[in-house]
């Protein structure tokens, strides 16, 4: 494991917005470790929970926003339901995955990709049409698909519907898109 | 029974697609208990993971068109089956309920805006609270008797505590009571609330394979028959991934994946065309089988036992 540098680098600026956006207080963290523990996905987290809270203390933007780990939480709450301060860390860490987002720092570019498919799909039909953000994701990412297997299960099964279902409010639907995020940025 | 319960009901974007299963048994099973489902007229998707992950007001927004919906219906509580559709749901009204000026930025992106009125739950919660296990049993005809269940809830549906306000969020038993109220056997089973992977099956399937291997792993080396969730995000790692996760970490695993619903309504006798147990991936005829073979040695004993 890495060992951290604490001493410098302290981005006031960074954790004020961290503190304003998701309304928690970090300092509140006395490194307990308790979120780390309990977190699943800690085996393909390149820094634990507990140390990006650490990091986030120090003010180190730098190496928050780069990490894969933001990118990879899957916002499962047991960080925030097991934080003996009560601090919203799975808010916190949604916020700072905002924020890369924002600064353009995606480590998971397949995750950021698949996220992107999906919501594309809202936008255009109003609700989510999973054949399609299936073959979006699969052109946009260029990659072969690792779930060819699946494919003819659910075809089979009939688990997949094979048209999107459009539904008459979907302009409205496409309007929040455009009015909170504005155009073409997600 | 009590014959009034009505609700405003989401069915969620899965419902219409993979977990279709889902959708028609728990229509199947509210039909059956004389519970209304009105559907919210036009309903949108909520966003799930993908919204939030990108901006909370925006992730609000999709949630707050569907609850004014619901509000226009006159309607007061809306119930949902997909965990991920009530976390996003339940989130919003939180939040707008919390921060008047939060709830003032959603409104703004809305046509009708949300006053905040309705009340989130799952349909579990509807089930287990509003209408109670007792009304449950007694609708039972065919119990599970013999069937082992590793009941599964998925790590949204109970937290947190604050926010989601049901059941307790490191055990919960909800469903473990409907369950035994069907007659199967409950098996207690630890990893109740760990995630399964989530959304990650397609962009990172390595995390799948591990996090739902493991879930897997438990429910068999406790002797579980099959696993029963309320969670199609959950539904679909475990039971389509089977093979995949099998093939991954060399293993054998023919662990079938219910929906709670489907097991309730194979209790209370309803027919294949409202269970739709064919869309399983891993096949429930062996466990069913065994569950039978289970109950005639027992009928038998009994009978022989009342002879002697
Ligand atoms: S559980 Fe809370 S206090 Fe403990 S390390 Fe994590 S954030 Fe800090
Ligand atoms: S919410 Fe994210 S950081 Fe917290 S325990 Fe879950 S996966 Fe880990």
């Amino acid at each position: 494991m890495d060992v951290l540098k604490l001493d410098s680098g302290y981005d006031a600026a960074f954790v004020e917005a961290v503190m304003n956006e998701s309304g928690q207080d970090p300092f509140a963290c006395y490194q307990c470790g308790n979120c780390t523990a309990g977190c699943p996905y800690t085996f393909v987290y390149d820094l634990p929970v507990h140390q990006i809270m650490r990091l986030l203390q120090a003010g180190h933007k730098g190496r928050i926003l780069q990490s894969h780990s933001l990118w990879l939480c899957a916002t499962c709450e047991s960080c925030t339901t097991r934080c003996p301060n009560n601090i919203d860390v799975a808010r916190i860490m949604d916020v700072l995955r905002h924020m890369a987002g924002r600064e353009g720092m995606i480590t998971e570019k397949q995750v950021k990709q698949f996220n992107d498919s999906f919501l594309d799909s809202v936008k255009k039909h109003g609700r989510v049409f999973e054949f399609g953000t299936l073959v979006k994701y699969i052109a946009r990412s260029g990659r072969f698909w690792s779930d060819a297997d699946l494919g003819p299960k659910v075809m089979r099964k009939g688990k997949i519907a094979p048209r999107p279902h459009d539904i008459k409010g979907k302009d409205e639907v496409a309007r929040i898109f455009h009015s909170v995020l504005g155009d073409g940025k997600k | 029974m009590s014959p009034e319960l009505s609700y405003a009901y989401y069915p969620g974007c899965s419902g219409l697609s993979t977990s279709k299963d889902y959708e028609i048994s728990t229509r199947a099973v509210c039909r059956a208990l004389g519970i209304k489902l009105q559907e919210i007229p036009d309903w949108s998707c909520c966003g799930s993971t993908p919204a939030h992950t990108v901006d909370h007001v925006f992730s609000a927004a999709l949630s707050a068109r569907n609850l004014s919906l619901a509000e226009q219906m006159g309607s007061d509580t809306v119930i949902t089956p997909c965990p991920s559709c009530l976390t996003n749901l339940k989130v919003a009204a939180h939040r707008m309920e919390q921060e008047p000026a939060f709830q003032q930025e959603v409104n703004r992106h809305l046509q009708e805006p949300c006053v905040n009125t309705v009340q989130v739950k799952s349909v579990l919660q509807a089930l287990i609270q509003d209408l109670g296990p007792e009304a449950i049993a007694k609708q039972v005809e065919k119990p599970l008797s013999g069937l082992k269940i590793a009941p599964y809830y998925g790590c949204i549906m109970n937290r947190p505590p604050e926010v989601m306000d049901f059941d307790d969020p490191e055990n919960p038993v909800a469903m473990d009571e409907i369950l035994r109220g069907l007659g199967a056997e409950v098996l207690p089973y630890p990893l109740k609330v760990e995630c399964c992977g989530a959304s990650y099956g397609v962009a990172r399937k390595d995390v799948v394979m591990q996090l739902s291997g493991k879930l897997l792993d438990l429910a068999d080396s406790l002797g579980a028959d099959a696993i029963a969730t309320a969670c199609p995000l959950c539904q679909m790692n475990l039971d389509l991934r089977q093979d995949q996760i099998n093939a991954a970490l060399k293993r054998s695993f023919r662990l079938p994946v219910f929906y709670y619903t489907q097991l309730m309504g194979l209790a209370f006798g309803l027919e294949e065309k409202d269970l739709l147990l064919n869309k399983l991936n891993v096949p429930a005829g062996p466990a069913l089988a065994k569950m039978q073979q289970a109950a005639e040695a027992a009928a038998e004993q009994d009978a022989q036992t009342k002879e002697q």
